[in-house]
């Protein structure tokens, strides 16, 4: 049976939304693994939450990367293990270098807690497999730090390379290229701001986000 | 010994509470300020060390953790007190 961790850090808080969802939607096994384990081994796909790990101190992910249990994230990544990171969980693969770029203060410096509409880029990947290209998905963000920046040659190398994954269809935080998603060059590794957690029960207002979890479960088991 | 950092958004990156504290200041009638920008600054004391540790455990620090290069830059000074 698929098994899913998911990654809990000081100050995660959308670890409870992503247990529930991933246990009581999809059916699938999923446990907490707290920062300070450091083994994966039995599991099949790895999820780190949102949330303000260690506070948000210093950085975004900046302290969470350091946290025992990423290095086994890493090379469970270099295996072709998928590793999804939601909001404070894309802040932490940024900061970790397992996707490129970085996240900063939204154009406005506000907090947005929003629903967003966001615009499928590519549907090869094993994170997008049930969607169509152009599909329109809505669901949630809730973030401070949601711009997405990276230099010319790195925005052209994701774009050549389809690997934004989504892109606001309303740029609601200035992110370039209005991003809200990347994956890795091999594909396995996706980071968004957007909450696909939130979104997966047609009582929160919407189920899009059960598309992306379906893919990848399908993909790989 | 101690090492002073100053930490700072490299050009282009947006700085919104630069850009606002800066509005503040013209708005109350400070005026000649062309741009503000707002980073971080760092102290770090040393025991027992000589100037060239404390300057290789300030670099290392700046590249390990405290500065990410993707949208900040940095600089130290390594002062006797």
């Amino acid at each position: 049976m698929t098994k899913c961790a998911v990654l809990v850090f000081p100050g995660s808080n959308c670890d409870n939304d992503a247990y529930f969802v991933l246990k009581n939607i999809f059916k699938i096994e999923v446990s907490f693994v707290w920062h300070k384990d450091s083994n994966l081994d039995s599991y099949h796909m790895i999820l780190i939450p949102g949330g303000f790990s260690y506070g948000d101190y210093l950085r975004t992910g900046a302290i969470a990367k350091f946290s025992p249990i990423m290095k086994e994230v890493v090379s469970k990544s270099k295996k072709g293990i998928p590793v999804i990171g939601i909001c404070n969980g894309f802040q932490i693969l940024l900061e970790c270098g397992l996707l490129p770029g970085a996240l900063i203060n939204n154009k406005n410096i506000k907090f947005l807690s929003q629903n967003v509409k966001l615009e499928v880029q590519d549907n090869l990947s094993m994170f997008t497999n049930k969607l169509n290209e152009g599909d329109t998905l809505e669901m949630p963000i809730a973030h401070k730090q949601g711009n997405y920046i990276a230099d010319i040659d790195t925005i052209k190398m994701l774009k050549d390379n389809n690997r934004i994954a989504f892109k606001y269809l309303n740029n609601p935080n200035g992110s370039q290229l209005d991003i809200a998603g990347i994956t890795n060059e091999e594909g396995n590794v996706l980071g968004m701001m957007p909450h696909p957690e939130r979104a997966c029960d047609k009582i929160l207002g919407s189920d899009d986000g059960k598309l992306i979890f379906q893919s990848i479960i399908d993909s790989r088991f | 010994m101690k090492a002073k950092i100053f930490i700072k958004y490299k050009d282009g990156i947006l700085d919104p509470q630069g850009k606002v504290t800066g509005n503040a200041l013209n708005s109350i009638g400070v005026k000649g300020i062309d741009s503000l920008s707002i980073g971080k600054y760092i102290e770090m004391e040393f025991d027992d060390i000589t100037r060239d540790e404390a300057d290789k455990i300030a670099n290392d620090s700046c590249k390990k953790l405290l500065v990410n290069p993707n949208t900040q830059t940095y600089s130290y000074e390594i002062i006797n007190d």
